[in-house]
């Protein structure tokens, strides 16, 4: 294939994969809607040896047929068809999206991974998402995520293939590194997981004001203490992975293209407030009055840093080295250069 | 901040220091002052950095003279080196030491301590189960010990007529916690060694010239405050060739790969080396890095004066202003007589009028043009205080005009010459060469940074990972009819700050223990 066909085919992929995500949509909306007016059932029978004395010692709803409360059994089959349906067609829309993904690195000559720039990386972070989320789901019964992953891959994708998109282009030199792909890979994975974390925190915030025992489509959200152990491991998880990306690999790379470990240059400024963030949220997890609400909140605070550190310091900044979508290469302007107006062909 | 904050009266010196002390060094002071930290970050990305790009910064405070000398007083221009910044971090610092050193000492005391005696209730635990079982107490609680050892949990030593095992595991999160707390204090340090010894530098190089490594060849240095000049390494290179190389994209031609071969000497006498150097494979000679950072073109540019002298020659660095290399740059010849001569222009690395408009439509030196205006009067060169290389001073100059009376423009390609009006002399564009930016820095204690780093990430994945557990098993003999059944109480608990589901783990263990070989009869 020529690469112009791969980047056809990467183009076209990731419009067919938001079209299947959007039919997922669908199906979950089709599923919680007919959760509506049902009771959550009591998971206690599903052990009858333990009690738990936490705060959420009723239903710990989780996947999606224990979650179908004593609705009709008509009611149950549904939510439980459709659950299954949105999630299958997650799975598809997840395999299209990554041959989207193989496919810019397949267009660009020589051929490389595919997070050279915004749009590129939006599309890996997002397809990061929904693989933590698929790969999650068993393990944290992440049912009662669905609509929420899927709403905001769907939008994620949207954003990038109007605002984001641009031709595939060959690395810049400092990006031509195999620091690039270790770095990235780590920061994308962090951004996954703090993504998913924080909609657990969200949830979490917004299950606390509803009162833990809800009825409804809330009653599938798992209990405040559940949500509160997902969030938190989901970040313990998260946090490493963030430190080796900006901590350990950032500089280690930075050093080899730019010569210098840290430069305060307001990516790495936000990498690590990012970072001092959820620091503090680790810190508030174990502090008696700052536990539930406040680590939640923090959480939130940690993940808007982190998605205005994405998007908001390449469009706003232009210091930044990191701004590698649309600038020249900040390799050919050595310090103290007039920067007049871009003349020749752009 | 706290309810229990005393009144000033009723505390001796000594208390107060002891009091705010334990303030300084709580949780949530730590807390506090890492939010602090996030929140004092910001202002420097938002307000252009002196260190970071010190061209922009001038020009804001150029465009800002109100705010300039108040910013100027809370340190905005340096965020990273000011006092209320450093004072945020030092106060963290402070805390952490003071956090976790005695943490050290409550950690050797625990791991000398045997697992606690189980609490008379194990069904108040919140992670309970129980069951009856077939087997003698004694075997039960055996069977528990093997498999509580089994699964590497430390065992309280068995007591005379004890009917409990107690069992505790993850001693080494604390372990992790201390380590990467420390290791931030590590990092630091290794930090603060780089920017103290350490120096970085750069220099404009034009092909075909040596360099030696002395201060004085460097176009900018900042050293460290305690950086001394000896630690120079005595190294020499010459910039051999460049090989640059253009690839087409639909933003443009871009530089794909470019290198620098030097051929170089790690000391005076010492056997020659060669290294292509390239962005992203620095060069290591003694304890400096040298970097590639940029390239550009050099016009090799002869000025002869009114009285026929050669007044100047040589490579002249012309900066590129964007990614299609047009390129501007200055040439002063104060000893040109009968006038001083200033050139200032642009260089067209690949020129071509289209539609009547000067362009460069290609990267690449393919057909060079210079275009240049003349300055001649007093090119402000004789005070001492160092000017730009890349700035011509016009302020005294006159711009030398065409016999129209309009500005005089020279346009060359190589190998021609102009000659300049009233007997000035004349300009000659000889050839164009490659330069190259390089930078050099030495980091001492980077290493010292980098183990840091790695010590504070396996620290913390044990901190985060490894889950502190407490199991209790308890028997005793049964309330059947016969008294030949006993009851079995186990409990665990997972002492993590939180994130830790014991349930999973208490089945598992219940699970075991009642496979074990003697039958076994449920009953709840
Ligand atoms: C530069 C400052 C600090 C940073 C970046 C930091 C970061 C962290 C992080 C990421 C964690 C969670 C991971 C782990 O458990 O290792 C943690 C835990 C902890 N930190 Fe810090 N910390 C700092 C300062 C402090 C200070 C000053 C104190 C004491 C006042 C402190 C006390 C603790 C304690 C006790 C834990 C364990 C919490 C638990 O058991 O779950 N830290 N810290």
């Amino acid at each position: 294939m020529t690469n112009a066909a791969w980047e056809t085919l990467s183009d076209q992929a990731i419009g067919v994969s938001g079209v299947v995500y959007f039919l997922a949509l669908l199906a979950h909306l089709v599923e919680w809607s007919s959760l509506r007016g049902t009771v959550p059932v009591d998971a206690a029978a599903a052990s009858s040896t333990r009690s738990r004395a936490a705060v959420g010692a009723v239903a710990v709803a989780t996947g999606p047929t224990e979650g179908a409360g004593s609705g009709t059994e008509e009611s149950r089959q549904r939510v439980a068809l459709f659950g299954r349906l949105g999630l299958l067609l997650t799975m598809i829309a997840a395999v299209v999206h990554l041959t989207s993904l193989v496919g810019r690195g397949m267009a660009a000559d020589p051929n490389r991974v595919p997070w050279g720039n915004m749009y590129e990386f939006t599309l890996s972070g997002t397809f990061v998402v929904t693989l933590m989320y698929l790969v999650l789901y068993r393990r944290f019964a992440l049912s009662w995520m669905a609509p929420i992953v899927v709403a905001f891959v769907l939008s994620m994708l949207m954003v990038a293939v109007i605002w984001l998109h641009s031709a595939v282009t060959p690395l810049t030199e400092a990006l031509n590194s195999y620091w690039l792909v270790i770095h990235v890979v780590a920061a994308v994975i962090a951004t996954g997981a703090f993504t998913l974390g924080g909609m657990t925190s969200a949830m979490w915030l917004v299950k606390n004001r509803k009162g833990d025992i809800a009825t409804g489509p809330l009653a599938r959200v798992p209990s405040l203490a559940t949500l509160d152990r997902v969030s938190y491991r989901i970040h313990a998880f998260g946090f490493p992975v963030w430190t080796f990306a900006v901590l350990i690999t950032g500089p280690i790379w930075a050093h080899e293209a730019w010569s210098s470990y840290w430069n305060w240059d307001p990516k790495e400024v936000w990498a690590f407030i990012t970072w001092v963030v959820y620091a503090a949220y680790l810190h508030a997890r174990s502090t008696a009055g700052w536990k539930g609400k406040n680590a939640a909140i923090l959480a939130l605070v940690g993940l808007a840093t982190l998605w205005f550190n994405f998007i908001g310091i390449n469009f706003f900044s232009t210091t930044s080295q990191h701004s590698y979508a649309d600038s020249a290469p900040s390799v050919v302007q050595p310090v103290g250069q007039p920067v007049g107006q871009p003349v020749g062909q752009r | 901040m706290s309810a229990d904050k005393p009144t000033g009266a009723d505390l001796n010196p000594r208390e107060l220091g002891r009091w705010l002390w334990r303030q300084l060094t709580s949780m949530r002071t730590a807390l506090i002052l890492l939010l602090m930290l996030a929140l004092a970050a910001v202002p420097g990305s938002v307000i252009p950095q002196e260190g970071v790009d010190s061209l922009k910064t001038s020009r804001w405070q150029a465009d800002h003279p109100t705010l300039t000398p108040v910013y100027e007083k809370l340190s905005l221009f340096s965020v990273y080196d000011s006092p209320w910044f450093s004072a945020i971090y030092i106060l963290l610092m402070v805390s952490l030491v003071g956090c976790i050193i005695p943490r050290t000492f409550v950690y050797l005391r625990a791991i000398r301590t045997p697992p606690p005696i189980a609490p008379r209730n194990l069904t108040r635990l919140p992670d309970h189960a129980s069951y009856d079982s077939d087997a003698s107490v004694e075997e039960v609680l055996q069977r528990a010990r093997e498999v509580l050892k089994g699964r590497g949990y430390r065992l309280r030593p068995a007591e005379n007529g004890s009917d409990y095992v107690s069992a505790e595991r993850g001693y080494l999160r604390e372990v992790g916690n201390l380590v990467f707390h420390l290791s931030v204090v590590v990092v630091l340090v290794g930090f603060a060694l780089g920017s103290l010894f350490g120096f970085r530098g750069g220099a404009v190089i034009a092909q075909g010239s040596t360099f030696a490594n002395t201060i004085s060849q460097y176009d900018d240095f900042e050293p460290g405050s305690l950086f001394s000049a000896d630690q120079m390494d005595p190294f020499v290179f010459s910039f051999d060739s460049f090989d640059v190389e253009w690839q087409r994209t639909n933003r443009g031609v871009l530089a794909r790969a470019f290198d620098a071969g030097l051929t170089y000497t790690d000391e005076p006498g010492a056997e020659e080396q060669f290294y292509d150097l390239r962005v992203n494979h620095p060069l290591s000679i003694g304890d400096t890095d040298v970097f590639l950072i940029g390239h550009g073109y050099a016009p090799v540019i002869t000025v002869t004066d009114g009285d026929g002298n050669e007044v100047y020659s040589g490579p002249t660095p012309f900066l590129p202003q964007d990614q299609s290399f047009l390129s501007f740059g200055v040439v002063k010849s104060p000893d040109a007589q009968p006038g001083q001569i200033g050139l200032e222009g642009l260089l067209y690395p690949t020129f071509e009028l289209v539609e009547g408009n000067p362009l460069t439509i290609y990267p690449d030196d393919l057909n060079p043009l210079l275009s240049l205006s003349v300055y001649t009067g007093d090119l402000g060169l004789d005070v001492p205080t160092s000017q730009s290389v890349y700035v011509l001073d016009k302020a005294n100059a006159t711009q030398v005009l065409d016999n129209e009376g309009k500005p005089l423009r020279l346009d060359l390609s190589i190998g021609e010459t102009a000659t300049l009006p009233d007997g000035l002399g004349t300009v000659t564009f000889d050839s164009v060469q490659p330069w190259t930016r390089i930078q050099f820095s030495q980091t001492p204690g980077k290493e010292i940074a980098l183990v840091g780093v790695v010590l504070a990430l396996i620290g913390m994945c044990g901190s985060l990972f490894i889950r502190p557990r407490r199991v209790w098993v308890r028997a005793r003999a049964g309330s059947h009819q016969d008294g030949s059944v006993t009851m079995v109480e186990v409990a665990a608990l997972d002492r993590s700050g939180g994130g830790g589901d014991v349930a999973p783990v208490l089945e598992e263990i219940v699970d075991e223990l009642r496979s074990a070989p003697p039958r076994v009869e449920e009953k709840q």
